[in-house]
């Protein structure tokens, strides 16, 4: 058994075991052991990559290849680079954090469990793969659950939103799969065989005029799920209809996925292309991190806040991308990260206000501070992460962004680059805006008095994804060489 | 003939005995223990289902008028399984609603004469032989249509379905005359050497298709569909809509791709429009559907539409993912329609508002339909994806990428209304949910069955290699 397929297996075994289990009480337990397994799994991995690399400079370790459908070239093919393994890690601690935040769960606990759990197999099993084909059937395993989750768990417009979302996600996979068949069908521009395997694609030089047609559907076919503008819309509807622990997951760990595959798939294997598109696509990121921030100052419910500065910080990741070098890149995965972690601990917090007060509207909260101080602390904290201050992973990861943003000296990139910057300020704007009115003052309702404090599970799930985001911002080095060194392949391919 | 050439016709035969002992048994068999006759013929079929699976050498029987092959072999064990599966589900429904009205013995009669046909049809080595298997493989479904001749919809369903597949294959025998007028030949070997691409032939050629069509329901050959579907029995609309469909797209498959081959160029475009114009039509026209029988049958036609995309390039790529998506679509349609049957024989329900809350009264029933309709609209890792994703390798292996793009549009506006059955069930509550009931043991088999095959079918690839390996008879 490897090490890697361990991530698709144990996930497997735990639904195995929820669907045996009864009642709440039984299957958080089995979903929170789990979690646990996973993340020393997750750990595990760090320390046997870093070993591993130490002697191999092959691209991707752990590598290993079973034949699937032989006739197509189809194989269950796995191997993580540093960045893979960085996400993994992600996945690990947010879905933990996820199964701590949904203690309480009362409406059909078990499916509830069975449904995030079979979420995240999706999303291990597409980090680790490294054939085209296993890693669409997984992607479509990981979007797939979303609609049950919010359609039975959710709130407010959930059939609305829950349809929403699945339809451009999916439609987005199908726009996808045409891309992979085409570059399937020009795998074989070299002499060689037809195959779905990156490492081998990315030998061969596919034509000009097929990057050309095929780039635009892979990229936009990821694109849409890191809510690439003018495609995010089901985003912010899905966010607030959404269970807590699925907009953390979502917003955390499924969005990823987006960026990942950009990098992985669209850039990597059809470099020409990106160069091609690139202007294109920028413009499109670049609207999208300045629309999203000065939307979400607008918004007043919290969740439509947050959702909105998930637009602006992943139009960042796509921005990053798109700039074709090493620092942005850099940039673009450690923002994958810290957002990822940020993201979900404010969708965690906001599930845990909304579950006091009754609201998410800001205009009738405030001055929680006073009567629920460890909640509160932990939105100002994570506030000022989402807000790039230094010492936390916002600050690093857009610091490298913008410095691999303005190693292009033209007009176009520069006044690009400028604009997406000036998102910054806004973001701090909408940040403080939000600490100013709901946390701050005198309580607004005699009713929030009586609140209950945080309670040892809300704690643990909290604690989980802060220390990751001081971590990196404290210590960024160790992440960002691991990074470091495994973008090395992908920028001799592209550039 | 000697003995080898029974063996040749070993399905044909052992079916033909089946319905001889079923003929016998109906008049020998007391009034009283008629119902015995359903387990009788089950077993039978059973049998017979196993028997198909010894391999069979390949062959030409009566101056080539019969002959056989792996593949059609394999395709006959496909449709045996088919219908056994449909059987296990309808056992109860023939139990309980048709043998105290003494028509039990009639709809297995009838529904292996209809198998008889198919059998014949898609071993056709002649036009002659052909016409008749489809002409044997119609007749008694029309029959078993009206099968419930108390209800008006289904007298009505049966005359609809006559009516309709007598113009239509009216229309296919006038064309074949026009091929025989232009090659010569009924004969599918001598037509090949004889066939030329001149204005005879093709209207010769459009004429026989559109019979086809008839029977695949493809646009605008579909009009019967939902209408026989929402007044036939379930079982029949299930038959209609999985057995008869495959088989036809299967002989449409071989002649098109052999007989049919120099007229490639003509067909290309053909299907090109019509695989559109069905997938549109049969997407858009199920999204407002509320009967569930009527949901499926624009379903079904929709699912047609995308099979079409793997004819279109006459490999045996093609041939191969054709065979396979058909294998899993029988498996999936007939998991959607097993429910739809266990809840109406149950309750009599039959609309999509009568699903609402069902997970929480029904939860396994639920499951089963949820893997059908996520097997249906192609999500992993159930078959239905994989069927979806060969197809269209199919199609973008001949370039055909704007088919392609075209269709994944269509997979997600089927993606929608697949959906609306899964909120129905696991998101709403309902008002009127219907109540916890226990399928019967035949049923629970028959569901049984179709689950194991939406999981395992995509999943186990060497099924789709050793069909691969089959379809090599057209390079």
């Amino acid at each position: 058994m490897d090490i890697l397929s361990l991530f698709v297996i144990v996930p497997i075994l735990v639904i195995i075991s929820l669907v045996f289990s009864k009642g709440l009480k039984q299957a958080r337990i089995i979903a929170m052991s789990g979690g646990i397994i996973q993340l020393g799994m997750a750990i595990n991995l760090i320390f046997a990559y870093i070993r591993e690399r130490a002697g191999n400079d092959s691209i991707m370790l752990f590598m290993r290849d079973l034949t699937w459908f032989e006739q197509l070239n189809i194989h269950y093919s796995i191997g993580v680079d540093g960045i893979s393994v960085a996400l993994i890690t992600l996945t690990s601690i947010v879905v933990l954090a996820g199964v701590f935040i949904s203690w309480k769960i009362e409406d059909l606990p078990k499916e509830f469990f069975v449904s995030l759990i079979i979420l995240s197999t999706g999303v291990y099993g597409f980090f680790i793969s490294i054939d085209l084909f296993t890693m669409f059937v997984f992607y479509e395993i990981a979007v797939i659950p979303m609609y049950l989750l919010i359609g039975i768990w959710g709130s407010g417009p959930k059939e609305y939103s829950a349809m929403k979302l699945t339809l451009m996600l999916m439609g987005a996979s199908a726009v996808l799969l045409v891309g992979i068949l085409g570059i399937y069908f020009n795998s074989n521009a070299d002499g060689g065989a037809l195959t779905f395997n990156i490492l081998e694609i990315a030998k061969v030089n596919i034509p000009f005029e097929a990057q050309k047609l095929f780039f635009p559907m892979t990229f936009i076919g990821f694109a849409v799920l890191g809510a690439l503008f003018p495609f995010h819309t089901w985003s912010p509807d899905g966010h607030a209809s959404a269970p807590t622990a699925v907009s953390m997951l979502h917003a955390g760990v499924l969005m990823k996925l987006g960026g990942y595959g950009i990098f992985r798939v669209a850039m990597y294997l059809l470099p020409e292309g990106a160069l091609e598109w690139s202007w294109f696509f920028i413009i499109l990121s670049a609207t999208g991190v300045i629309y999203g921030a000065f939307a979400a100052l607008r918004q007043t419910d919290l969740k439509y806040i947050n959702a909105y500065a998930s637009v602006s910080h992943l139009g960042m990741v796509s921005f990053a991308l798109l700039m074709l070098n090493k620092t942005a890149w850099n940039g673009a995965i450690l923002q994958s990260l810290s957002h990822g972690f940020m993201t979900a601990l404010f969708f965690a917090l906001i599930g845990m206000i909304y579950s006091r007060t009754h609201t998410r509207d800001i205009t009738k909260l405030g001055g929680l501070l006073k009567v629920i101080p460890f909640i509160s602390v932990m939105y100002v904290i994570a506030g000022l992460a989402l807000l790039g201050l230094p010492g936390f992973s916002g600050f690093v990861a857009e610091m490298n962004i913008f410095m691999g943003a303005f190693l292009h000296d033209d007009m176009f990139h520069r006044v690009l680059t400028i604009i997406s910057i000036s998102a910054i300020v806004v973001t701090a704007v909408y940040v403080l805006r939000v600490v100013g009115i709901m946390l701050m003052g005198p309580v607004k309702n005699t009713a929030y008095l009586k609140l209950t404090k945080a309670t040892w599970y809300e704690k643990t799930g909290v604690l989980l994804l802060l220390i990751p985001i001081v971590g990196i911002g404290v210590a960024p080095l160790w992440l960002s060489n691991m990074i470091l060194e495994s973008l090395e392949p992908f920028i001799r391919g592209v550039l | 003939m000697d003995l080898n050439s029974f063996f040749l016709m070993r399905h044909e035969l052992t079916l033909l005995a089946i319905i001889l002992i079923l003929l016998i048994a109906e008049i020998f068999v007391p009034e009283s223990k008629k119902s015995n006759i359903v387990s009788l013929a089950m077993l039978l079929f059973g049998i017979h289902t196993l028997s198909g699976f010894f391999p069979l050498a390949e062959s030409k029987l009566f101056g080539g008028m019969f002959r056989t092959n792996e593949l059609i072999h394999f395709f006959k064990n496909v449709l045996n399984l088919g219908v056994l599966i449909l059987l296990l589900q309808s056992a109860d429904w023939v139990k309980e609603k048709m043998t105290p009205n003494n028509r039990g013995t009639e709809f297995f009669i009838l529904l292996f004469a209809s198998l008889f046909g198919m059998y014949f049809m898609i071993s056709a080595g002649d036009f002659l032989m052909f016409f008749i298997g489809m002409e044997l493989s119609t007749l008694p479904v029309a029959a078993l249509a009206a099968f419930e001749v108390m209800k008006r919809k289904s007298s009505e369903a049966g005359v609809k379905l006559i009516l309709s597949a007598a113009l239509a294959t009216g229309v296919s025998l006038f064309g074949i005359s026009m091929l025989y007028a232009t090659a010569g030949s009924i004969y599918f070997d001598e037509i090949i050497l004889n066939i030329s691409n001149n204005q005879l032939t093709l209207l010769g050629f459009i004429l026989f298709f559109a019979g086809l069509a008839f029977k695949i329901s493809l646009v605008p050959f579909h009009f019967w569909t939902a209408d026989v579907y929402e007044g036939a029995p379930v079982s029949i609309a299930s038959y209609l809509s999985v057995i008869s469909k495959g088989a036809a797209v299967f002989i449409l498959m071989i002649l098109l791709f052999s007989v049919l081959k120099p007229l490639m160029e003509v067909w290309e475009n053909l299907i090109y429009v019509l695989a559109l114009a069905t997938m549109f039509t049969g997407n858009l026209f199920a999204i407002r559907q509320q009967n569930m029988k009527r949901f499926l049958a624009f379903s079904s036609i929709a699912q047609a539409g995308f099979i079409l995309l793997g004819l279109i390039t006459g490999t045996q790529l093609g041939t191969a993912t054709v065979v396979y998506f058909v294998t899993i679509y029988i498996f999936s349609n007939l998991a959607a329609f097993g429910v739809v049957q266990a809840i109406s024989l149950q309750t009599g329900r039959e609309n999509m508002k009568d699903y609402e809350g069902l997970y929480r009264t029904n939860p396994k029933l639920s499951l089963v339909m949820m893997l059908a309709m996520f097997s249906l609209a192609g999500i992993p890792p159930v078959a239905g994806f994989f069927g979806k994703f060969f197809l269209f390798t199919a199609a973008a292996s001949g370039g055909y990428y704007l088919l392609v793009f075209l269709a994944v549009v269509n997979v997600t506006i089927s993606l929608y209304y697949y959906l609306l059955v899964i909120r129905a069930m696991f998101v709403r509550i309902g008002n009127d949910p219907i109540p916890y009931f226990r399928n019967k043991l035949y049923m629970r088999i028959g569901l049984l069955l179709t689950v194991a095959g939406i999981l395992a079918l995509g999943l186990y690839s060497p099924l789709y290699e050793y069909i691969y390996q089959l379809s090599g008879i057209f390079k």
